[in-house]
């Protein structure tokens, strides 16, 4: 007689064959790291992308799955970044009022902070001893997912590894925004709002969009406009570089 | 819902076809992102059935960055040897970014309100 858990094991191995498996454990798992988050008061620091992710990780080394077998159901997730960030465009529009009115001190933090974000970053990984092609993938760690492996690609990182240090640096962001804000004494949801969206993308939107409607209507903007900025300014200025070093 | 989606994917469509063509080296999804925001600009107001997709695909926005997430396992071993360039680097740099931005702004808010109060109001 076959061992009584024989079925489950060859219904296993035929699931995770499937696209339905790596689809559906996505929905779930993100689904649950968000109940957790709502039940614990939206606590920043279980944030349920970070949730999701560890809980998917572990499950995929417990049952030997590879990544690349999970991803052939993920990816149907994963292409809806596109779609996503072209929607940006949207937000932005209604926006533009604010767009108008506040121009300067937009642009300016959205300077300031794209230019901080960049530089500490290759400024700490490089003295720290990382190698190039770390470097190279830390670079457009600030912006968006589908936007910064773009990036990465063109300057010559890996946009696997930007993708993983993109979606930890929305976590850290959207997880530590609270307490930076809080201790410089800013109350202002326009603000807290506007610099979650720049050093936290599409996670740090997600977060302010849970705390405080403007917050999330100013965090998206600062995600949209340092998303389009990046994505035609990196390119330029890469090859602007190598052009004359 | 459908006519909403249907539009986003053409306008990303578009973006790709123009990225390569013109070999310009801007992701697709961008260059549709200002086609779809021109676009907006000269009709003036945003069709319903873009207003409801884009809203629903962008409250969930934090679930599309699951599956690039766990691609973390496959880099395992260059995160592992470096970790700890890689996680101050990310920690500190996120910081600095969310004070910079926040100390700009406010700086740059609270002249820009003053002003306005200065011409009566906004």
């Amino acid at each position: 007689m076959p061992h009584p858990l024989q079925p489950l094991a060859e219904i296993w191995v035929y699931l995770a064959t499937t696209p339905l498996l790596g689809l559906t454990l996505t929905l779930v798992a993100y689904q649950a790291g968000h109940w957790v988050y709502v039940r614990s008061g939206m606590n920043p620091l279980l944030n349920p992308v970070l949730l999701a992710v560890a809980a998917l990780v572990a499950l995929l080394l417990a049952t030997g799955t590879s990544y690349t077998t999970y991803f052939e159901g993920a990816q149907f997730v994963h292409f809806l970044l596109g779609p996503a960030v072209v929607a940006l465009a949207i937000p932005l529009h209604q926006q533009l009022p604010n767009i108008r009115r506040l121009f300067v001190p937009i642009v300016g933090a959205l300077v300031a902070g794209s230019f901080t974000a960049v530089v500490s970053a290759v400024a700490i990984a490089w003295s720290l001893g990382a190698s190039n092609v770390t470097l190279l993938s830390l670079v457009p760690k600030s912006v968006t997912a589908p936007i910064a492996m773009g990036i990465a690609e063109k300057i010559g990182g890996i946009p696997a590894l930007t993708a993983v240090l993109v979606v930890a640096t929305g976590i850290i962001g959207a997880a530590l925004g609270k307490f930076v804000f809080d201790a410089m004494g800013i109350a202002d949801y326009r603000v807290r709002g506007f610099a979650l969206g720049i050093a936290a993308h599409g996670i740090g939107t997600a977060r302010a969009f849970q705390v405080n409607a403007e917050a999330g209507a100013f965090a998206g903007l600062a995600f949209g406009l340092q998303g389009a900025l990046a994505a035609f300014l990196f390119p330029v200025i890469y090859f602007a570089l190598r052009h004359f070093m | 819902m459908l006519a909403g989606l249907t539009w986003l994917l053409i306008y990303q469509c578009v973006g790709e076809i123009i990225a390569r063509w013109t070999g310009l080296p801007v992701p697709g999804p961008v260059i549709g992102m200002v086609l779809l925001f021109a676009t907006l600009l000269a009709r003036q107001a945003v069709p319903e059935s873009l207003k409801v997709t884009a809203s629903g695909l962008l409250s969930h926005l934090s679930l599309l960055f699951v599956p690039a997430g766990v691609g973390v396992m496959q880099h395992f071993q260059r995160v592992a040897s470096e970790w700890l360039p890689i996680a101050v680097s990310l920690i500190v740099s996120t910081v600095l970014a969310l004070a910079a931005t926040a100390f700009v702004m406010r700086r740059l808010l609270a002249r820009a309100d003053r002003r306005q109060a200065d011409a009566g109001g906004p």
